[in-house]
């Protein structure tokens, strides 16, 4: 049984690049352009009754963004301790910081090397 | 590969040695390279090209393409002939572009080693010599090989030429 | 593991495109007052994604330049830097900048020396704002005071302290992931800590009570063990101590690689509606093909009528689905015309004009192929209307003109074409001028009897001008014939309506699609032709009295009181034909704003037809621009009404 990813970002470069890049690495991945689809999303996989083993998700999104996304997932029973990556800016220091407090299990500084995207889901996922 | 090259490269081929496919226009044998000719077709209707050189015929539908289509015997100055269930036409593949060829019969796929083959002298058949690559007598029959390329290639210079 | 990255390299200059356009237009917005706060946080976005995707690639300027454009915004979204006049200017400048930075970086070319000149401008513009540093972001793996002196890397011992704090697990984080890679590290040895676990009962399973004593022996450096607690260092106590002196070696930083040079390949975005419901058709289809075979199978007479219904329904679920088809390629024409707007105002700028542009019908859906090939003619159209059309200010107002001109960019379907309209309020063009600027040219002789459209018709011949002085700003790039030439490429037609005083407009129409082709089937002795029905006007079969031969000039044929050439298509092809005018008929079409007939044996009926190239495999005949497959599978060719009046000149 595949793993599940969830990839939200509004980029859709970015976005395609992690899902490739995860479903090298064997997962099933589930895209959302921004927070609110990312809920939505994770709510129809509820639905049916599977679950999401792993959120990245960017910081910058219109509608729901991802310091307010990993807070709402966070505040759900399906994506309580979920493991959420936050693709982040070095300039973003402080965004970061707010990630975490939301509940960001771990980060990614943009730009970056798709192995390290798996490293960093290597060290949060068994 | 086509079905034609692919059987002629089951037959035991030197490294040496070309494979042509061999046809007739009237009672002379030419050939052209097998690896050039994506099939064979029965002739069929042609549509004629307005103020195009007589050995354009014209156009068919080859599986929903439009190809040209060149009548060898009119390309060298035969007499028109009458078409029967022998007539085909040859489809040679030339970088992108598709060609048919309109010849009498469709003979067979010979091997040709490199050592049989001769440079062309004056010869007196019809075909013009800076279209010949070569010739070949095989058992006793004499074969000119044609340089499709050369000879398509004139043709655009010649219908240009021809129609200024 | 390698990756290949530049499979996504096209849909990262697609996506800039967009980003471009969309912080182009908010950036007009200010310039139209109606920009809100949601503009500037859009404005920004914009910029972070095309930063990121930038650096990702490795392309250094567009990510420098872009970096520091983000910066600006930045400060701008938050307030501390107000949107001034200036400052959107030079925010449009840079927009210019960022498309010609990422069309290098797409070409892998080097990017044009302006944009440093620009970078400097926009960081000055930053600093201007309030000077907040920001902080040096702190590494992701943090590195330690190191020990001064390097050892050779062998075994050393370490004892690990591991302490998590309680709400570890709603971070998503997993302590064992931690034990699981120090133990990857070498030999662990660990000791759980369970001093705060409290009774089963009043356990909280999403709180961490759990800490550890560990040992580890190990050949990896420092930065090794640290990089296992990366992300639980700020929600734990740890603390690690070398038995024995460690080894200092850097991290080696992923960095990420520079894109290999692709080839391009054309894409198109598709919305999955439209694909969707082309399958769902194609699913349809299947069904009536079945239903008409098991009619087939076992078929009677008396089965005809069902025969026949099931054909017909295998029509029409075919028709269907070569619409929809068709429809995927088609996008909508504001795709070009959003980057009017800008150009507008540049050029209206410059030229100190008051132009309002109107745009109307972006949605009208064209076939994508026939979009790009409009951009320039439509360029050229707008530059046009904006330089030699519209007056400036003064002008209009001696004319009792408002002083802002306008400009209108409207697009609609009619039948089976597309319409797009350029049209101004500017000075138009005076019918009288145009002609005699032709008979100068020798376009035209004095005593010739042209109608208005014919005359109007005229300045799209090449040579043709009625500028004074070629500005710098249309005075390049193409003139009308080519406008002319690139529009009926693509089997349209393209006409001028014009008063003196008041205004101009350039209207063309196009066909649906290019693959597919509207045409009259007609036979001139044993062939049948296909003519595209865009450029018929009627069809009738001609009465003897009606036909008049010109000294010199061949046959013409009076219609409704008005004589119009007869060409006879057998002559121009030279085939047989059946060579008498009152037998055969003749089919009136319009070129170039003027009619002429074309004498054909019979007229078979409409059909749509499928084009297909005669160049792809042979060459371009003059007097055809085409050819298709008909229903029995013969081919037919395609007549091009300008190339058989061009050869009718020459014959």
């Amino acid at each position: 049984m595949p793993r599940t990813a969830l990839v939200v970002d509004d980029s859709v470069t970015i976005r395609q690049m992690v899902s490739y890049t995860l479903k090298q690495a064997g997962f099933a991945v589930v895209e959302a352009v921004d927070g609110q689809d990312g809920l939505e999303r994770l709510e129809g996989v509820r639905l049916n009754g599977a679950h999401v083993d792993l959120i990245v998700t960017d910081l910058n999104m219109p509608r729901l963004d991802g310091i307010g996304f990993i807070r709402q997932l966070r505040g759900r029973p399906a994506s309580k301790f979920t493991p959420v990556l936050m693709l982040t800016t070095e300039s973003q220091e402080s965004k970061r910081q707010e990630g975490r407090a939301a509940g960001a299990t771990a980060w990614i500084v943009k730009p970056f090397h798709p192995d390290r995207l798996l490293q960093v889901v290597g060290k949060v996922l068994p | 590969m086509t079905q034609l090259a692919a059987l002629a490269a089951d037959s035991s081929a030197t490294a040496l040695t070309s494979q042509f496919l061999t046809f007739l226009l009237g009672a002379e044998q030419y050939g052209v390279e097998i690896l050039k000719v994506q099939e064979i077709r029965g002739y069929s209707a042609v549509t004629p090209i307005p103020n195009t050189p007589p050995f354009i015929k014209g156009v068919i539908n080859l599986r929903g393409t439009v190809v040209p289509v060149v009548d060898l015997r009119a390309k060298f100055a035969m007499e028109a002939t009458e078409y029967n269930k022998f007539t085909v036409i040859i489809v040679v593949t030339l970088g992108h572009k598709v060609t048919g060829l309109v010849v009498d019969a469709v003979s067979d796929v010979l091997d040709v080693p490199a050592a049989e083959m001769r440079a062309a002298p004056d010869l007196g058949t019809r075909a013009d010599t800076r279209f010949i690559s070569g010739m070949a007598t095989i058992g006793d029959r004499m074969t000119v090989l044609l340089d499709i390329d050369r000879l398509l290639a004139e043709d655009e210079t010649a219908a240009l030429e021809s129609l200024n | 593991m390698e990756l290949d990255l530049t499979r996504f390299r096209e849909t990262f200059f697609q996506e800039v495109t967009e980003h471009l356009e969309t912080m182009e237009s908010a950036l007009l917005s200010f310039r139209d007052g109606k920009a809100d706060g949601e503009t500037l946080n859009a404005i920004f976005r914009c910029a972070h994604s095309i930063k990121a995707g930038a650096a990702t690639f490795g392309f250094e300027a567009t990510t420098r330049f872009t970096h520091v454009l983000e910066s600006l915004l930045d400060r701008m979204r938050g307030n501390q830097i107000a949107p001034s006049g200036q400052l959107v200017e030079l925010l449009l400048r840079s927009v210019d900048v960022l498309r010609a930075l990422v069309d290098a970086a797409a070409r892998d070319e080097e990017a044009p020396p302006v944009w440093e000149g620009v970078l400097e401008e926009l960081d000055r513009a930053r600093v201007a704002g309030e000077p907040k540093q920001p902080k040096p972001a702190p590494e992701e793996e943090a590195a330690p005071p190191q020990n001064p002196a390097p050892a050779p890397p062998t075994a050393a011992a370490y004892t690990i302290g591991f302490e998590p704090a309680p709400e570890l697990f709603r971070l998503g984080l997993d302590p064992f992931l931690v034990l699981r890679d120090l133990a990857g590290l070498g030999s662990l040895t660990p000791e759980a800590d369970l001093s705060r676990l409290p009774a089963l009962a009043s356990l909280d399973p999403a709180t961490c009570y759990l800490g550890w004593r560990l040992n580890l022996e190990t050949t990896a450096p420092m930065e090794q063990i640290r990089d296992a607690f990366a992300f639980v260092e700020d929600v734990a106590t740890v603390s690690i101590s070398p038995v024995k002196a460690g080894a200092a070696a850097p991290a080696v930083e992923a960095s990420p690689k520079p894109g290999v040079r692709a080839t391009t390949r054309e894409t198109i975005r598709v919305a999955t509606e439209k694909v969707d419901g082309l399958i769902d058709l194609v699913g349809e289809l299947v069904i009536a093909h079945s239903m008409a075979a098991a009619v087939m199978n076992n078929f009677t007479a008396d089965r005809l009528p069902q025969l026949q219904a099931a054909m017909g329904d295998l029509e029409r679920h075919t028709r269907e689905l070569q619409e929809r088809a068709m429809r995927i390629r088609m996008t909508p024409v504001g795709t070009i015309f959003s980057r009017f707007p800008r150009l507008v105002h540049d050029i209206s700028q410059t030229l100190g004009k008051q132009i309002s542009l109107e745009i109307g019908g972006e949605e009208t859906e064209l076939d994508k192929g026939m979009v790009e090939r409009m951009v320039d003619p439509l360029t050229h159209l707008v530059r046009n209307a904006v330089d030699h059309g519209i007056e400036t200010p003064e002008e209009r107002r001696q004319a009792g003109k408002t002083e802002q001109g306008t400009l209108r960019l409207t697009a609609y379907h009619q039948g089976g074409n597309v319409i797009v309209e350029v049209t101004d309020d500017g000075r138009g063009l005076a019918t009288a001028r145009i002609r005699s600027k032709a008979i100068e040219r020798g376009l035209i002789s004095a005593d010739e009897n042209l109608t208005e459209e014919q005359i109007h018709a005229l300045i799209f011949r090449p040579g043709f001008s009625t500028a004074d002085t070629v500005s710098d700003v249309s005075g390049r790039g193409i003139g009308m014939d080519v406008v002319k030439k690139s529009v009926e490429a693509l089997n349209g037609t393209v006409t001028l309506q014009t008063a003196a005083g008041r205004g101009s407009t350039i209207r063309i129409k196009l066909p649906l699609t290019l693959a597919i082709l509207d045409g009259l089937l007609l036979k001139v002795g044993e062939q049948t032709y296909v003519m595209p029905l865009i450029s018929i006007v009627e069809s009738i079969r001609p009465r003897q009295e009606q036909i008049r031969g010109v000294a010199g000039r061949g046959d013409v044929i009076v219609v409704r009181k008005e004589p119009l050439q007869l060409l006879r298509l057998g002559r121009i092809f030279h085939i047989p034909q059946n060579g008498e005018p009152a037998c055969g008929l003749a089919v009136i079409v319009e070129h170039e704003g003027r009619q002429l007939a074309l004498l054909v044996d019979e007229l078979l009926g409409q059909q749509q037809v499928v084009v297909k190239s005669l160049e792809t495999n042979f060459r371009k005949v003059d007097g055809i621009t085409g050819a298709t497959i008909l229903g029995d599978g013969s081919a037919a060719l395609i007549l091009d009404i300008a190339g058989i009046v061009a050869m009718s000149h020459a014959a």
